[in-house]
């Protein structure tokens, strides 16, 4: 039987990583039954810590106390032994394994596998904590917060009384994510207790008994949650006061510079993803996609892009048809795309910031003379971008996978602007971004905004739309449902739009 | 010659030129369901059927030469192992070198082991009642020891991965080692173990060619059935079962080429035969790569180095 964790302290941590200071002389605590948030900017060393106290890495200074005893943590096996558990953000799952299975991996209590017994202590599991989960399912079947379940009663299942969850919400529909919050509240209700990591303000807020602020790599504040607020909290993570961007100067949009006309489009399923959808850009102007995912938004992104076939209709940029043009003519005629896959299309991972941010245009001048690339005039390029756009990166070799996603997002505004594109298409950007990224890329809209590009912003987050957008078009089933202008857009008429519910005369 | 007085011989042929590539096939599966790729299959079956056929002229002992065979094939797939698994070398590289190395260096151990009869090779001996069984007796029952052990090892390999624990954490391990690792596995030492298994099992599928099949030693004997024990794992979907139908599917051609040309049919070039179990492997490589089938199956991790601190 695991000792259960009454009181857990890491004093003074310390570690370095090639480049970069991740936690310095950190300082944390939890009591039984305690929900403690660890809140942060990417970058901040959230993920550095928690990975230190489960065992993954090896601190540089300091140490850890359980119950009052040091203890020293060198793998996630004795982590776990000493009834840690912990929940990744990406999750550590088999797909082509059952939930049982996967539950069960790594455990060699027998030589046989008994799946009958391990079954019916998951039954246990999942009924003493009410999730609702098919032991016999293959994990590929099961949606992402079901697989989340998974990961957490695969914890429970060895004994876990202090689980860490790196990011929980990020990866949840808002449905899912009450549900997570009510299942951790039943959690600590019966003594275990809980570390949240996460750079979501009103996720901590409703979760948390306490809140400790970790600004780069240190320890800025320590507060129960009770006894402060959002503002506070994202004012002490990123160490200054916040100004959520507005829309400034009167609205006054040009000539169009990308239209769609009763497009139809086939999606990956085999079935219809978009159906006859009609839209209008113009200069300065940014049109907002709201909607729930799935509803056709990833496919209109493609389709302006030139990456998926259209099986109807008409779509035009800058005054020329672009239908049937390829990828490359549709950049070349002015198109700048920000896809939803951050790191994998719209950047080569393994190429270095300098090449990455020269792409697309890499075969002209000023980077290429005839075959050769133009090493000073790249270089001198890249630097300037970097410093404008505040990319924090050691080198400019660096590869750009290893950025966060943050400075991955600020690689690509910063290429895709600098081309001064006529229309910039912009696929859920701030997905995954904390607060002061998010803040950065709105400004950047803004400035493109001003500056005569229009803007095509998809995005879930119906605040963003409705403090970005001039107008707001909603999908829903592959067509738009209605466009309206930004002053008559309110959460309940979006709603209800995005529910496929034409408004009805109020 | 009727139907069965051409078929009963030609089937029982293909078990015997599929047991080799049987053996080593194995091996390999469990290289690759522990999410290593070794391209080294066919240098390491040359070292085994050279230094098995090497012990057992000396000893006058098959079985001596067997496990030499075993120790040698082990000994070529730890040097693969360190260099993937501890040097994240890349894989297919690291293969590709063993290979050149074992088909190299076995000709030069073999050199004057060439011509040289073994005293005692591995001959059939019939199962008992199993092989009077009309149609199937002389097909699976009338063969070498060796034979038998492969059966057996199909049924153990099988149990192993859906029964048992260790099985189930080898399943994993292809699929996403961080996920073992989190759950404090030792993900590189198991690497280890189950790559120099694999190792093992294509020396005894080399040692099966000198002291069994041929038996006698030639250089390059193998003449690329390692290569065609690579592809057939992936045309087994990483399954025991379907790799010991595949290996017998490839020896069945393997055999059939030469039986055709015994029966006269000299329309059909004898080049053309042999080379039928090579563009069979180039199909069916197609076929799973093109299918989604192919590609659900394939081993999540197969082929990328494990690196902690790269998560």
């Amino acid at each position: 039987m695991v000792k259960k964790i009454e009181h857990l302290e890491m004093v003074g941590i310390t570690k370095r990583f090639p480049g970069v200071l991740s936690n310095n002389n950190v300082n944390i605590q939890i009591k039984t039954g305690e929900v403690l948030a660890i809140l942060g900017e990417n970058g901040a060393g959230k993920t550095t810590l928690m990975n230190i106290l489960y065992g993954l890495y090896k601190p540089d200074a300091g140490k850890i106390l359980l119950n009052g005893k040091q203890v020293s943590i060198n793998s996630p096996k004795e982590a776990i032994a000493l009834g840690i558990g912990m929940v990744h953000q990406h999750f550590m799952l088999v797909p082509t394994l059952t939930v049982c299975e996967n539950v069960i991996l790594g455990l060699s209590k027998s030589f046989i596998v008994d799946i009958k017994t391990a079954t019916q202590r998951i039954r246990e599991i999942t009924d003493t904590y009410g999730l609702a989960i098919n032991p016999d399912a293959y994990v590929w079947q099961l949606s992402v917060g079901e697989q989340q379940r998974v990961e957490i009663i695969k914890a429970l299942y060895r004994g876990a009384n202090l689980l860490i969850l790196d990011e929980p919400t990020a990866v949840l529909t808002p449905q899912e994510s009450k549900e997570l919050i009510q299942l951790l509240r039943n959690m600590s209700a019966q003594g275990n207790s809980i570390i949240i990591i996460s750079h979501k303000l009103h996720e901590v807020m409703s979760l948390s008994d306490r809140v400790t602020v970790l600004r780069d790599g240190e320890v800025c504040a320590d507060v129960c949650t009770r006894e402060t607020s959002q503002d506070a909290l994202a004012q002490l993570m990123v160490g200054r006061e916040m100004a959520p961007c507005q829309r400034e100067g009167t609205f006054s949009p040009g000539k169009a510079v990308l239209e769609l006309q009763e497009v139809y489009s086939q999606g990956d399923k085999g079935t219809e993803a978009l159906t006859g959808v009609s839209l209008t850009i113009r200069e300065g102007e940014i049109l907002g996609i709201a909607g729930v995912s799935g509803n056709g938004q990833k496919e209109l992104a493609e389709v302006i892009a030139g990456l998926r076939k259209l099986s109807k209709g008409k779509i035009s940029l800058n005054g020329k048809e672009s239908t049937k043009m390829s990828p490359a003519n549709i950049i070349e005629q002015g198109l700048g795309y920000i896809p939803e896959d951050r790191l994998r299309v719209g950047t080569i991972p393994s190429f270095s910031i300098w090449e990455n941010l020269i792409l697309k245009d890499h075969h002209q001048r000023p980077f290429a003379k005839h075959l050769l690339l133009q090493n000073r005039v790249i270089m001198s390029h890249s630097s300037s971008l970097v410093e404008k756009y505040g990319i924090k990166t050691p080198t400019l070799e660096t590869p750009t996978s290893s950025l966060s996603g943050g400075n991955i997002q600020r690689v690509i505004l910063a290429r895709e602007i600098t081309r001064s594109p006529v229309a910039l298409v912009a696929a859920y950007p701030t997905r995954g971004l904390d607060i002061g990224a998010t803040e950065y890329l709105h400004s950047k809209l803004l400035e493109a905004r001003s500056n005569g590009i229009g803007v095509l912003l998809i995005s879930e987050d119906l605040e963003e739309l409705m403090s970005l957008c001039d107008n707001i078009a909603v999908l829903y089933e592959g067509r738009v449902m209605k466009v309206i202008p930004v002053e008559e857009a309110n959460e309940r008429v979006l709603g209800l739009l995005m529910a496929g519910i034409a408004e009805q005369a109020s | 010659m009727s139907i069965q007085e051409f078929m009963i011989p030609l089937l029982a042929a293909a078990v015997i030129a599929g047991t080799p590539i049987l053996f080593a096939a194995l091996g390999e599966l469990i290289t690759e369901r522990a999410g290593i790729i070794n391209l080294g299959v066919e240098g390491i079956m040359l070292m085994g059927a050279v230094t098995g056929f090497m012990a057992a002229v000396t000893t006058s002992n098959p079985w001596i030469g067997l496990l030499a065979a075993m120790f040698a094939g082990g000994a070529l797939a730890l040097v693969h192992a360190f260099l993937t698994i501890t040097l994240r070398a890349n894989q297919v590289v690291t293969g590709l070198a063993l290979t050149i190395f074992g088909t190299g260096f076995s000709g030069y151990l073999g050199k004057a082991y060439v011509g040289i009869p073994v005293p005692k090779a591995f001959v059939p001996t019939p199962l008992g009642p199993l092989a009077d069984i009309p149609f199937i007796g002389p097909i699976f029952f009338q063969h070498d020891v060796l034979v038998y052990i492969s059966y057996v090892l199909v049924f153990v390999i099988w149990y192993f991965l859906q029964h048992t624990s260790p099985g189930l954490n080898l399943r994993a391990l292809g699929e996403n080692p961080a996920a073992m690792d989190a759950l404090g596995i030792n993900v590189f030492r198991l690497r280890y173990i189950y790559v120099v298994i694999g190792g093992m099992l294509g020396g005894v599928g080399g040692a099966y060619l000198s002291l069994a099949y041929a038996p006698s030693w030639l250089e390059n004997m193998t003449a690329g059935r390692g290569w065609i024990a690579v592809a057939l794992v992936i045309f087994a979907l990483w399954n025991p079962w379907r790799a010991i139908m595949g290996a017998y599917l490839f020896g069945g051609i393997d055999a059939l080429g030469f039986r055709l040309q015994v029966l006269g049919l000299h329309s059909v070039s004898p080049f053309f035969l042999k080379m039928l179990p090579y563009l069979f492997t180039v199909l069916i490589l197609v076929l799973v790569v093109a299918l989604k089938k192919g590609r659900l199956a394939t081993p999540g991790a197969l082929g990328l180095p494990y690196d902690r601190e790269e998560r």
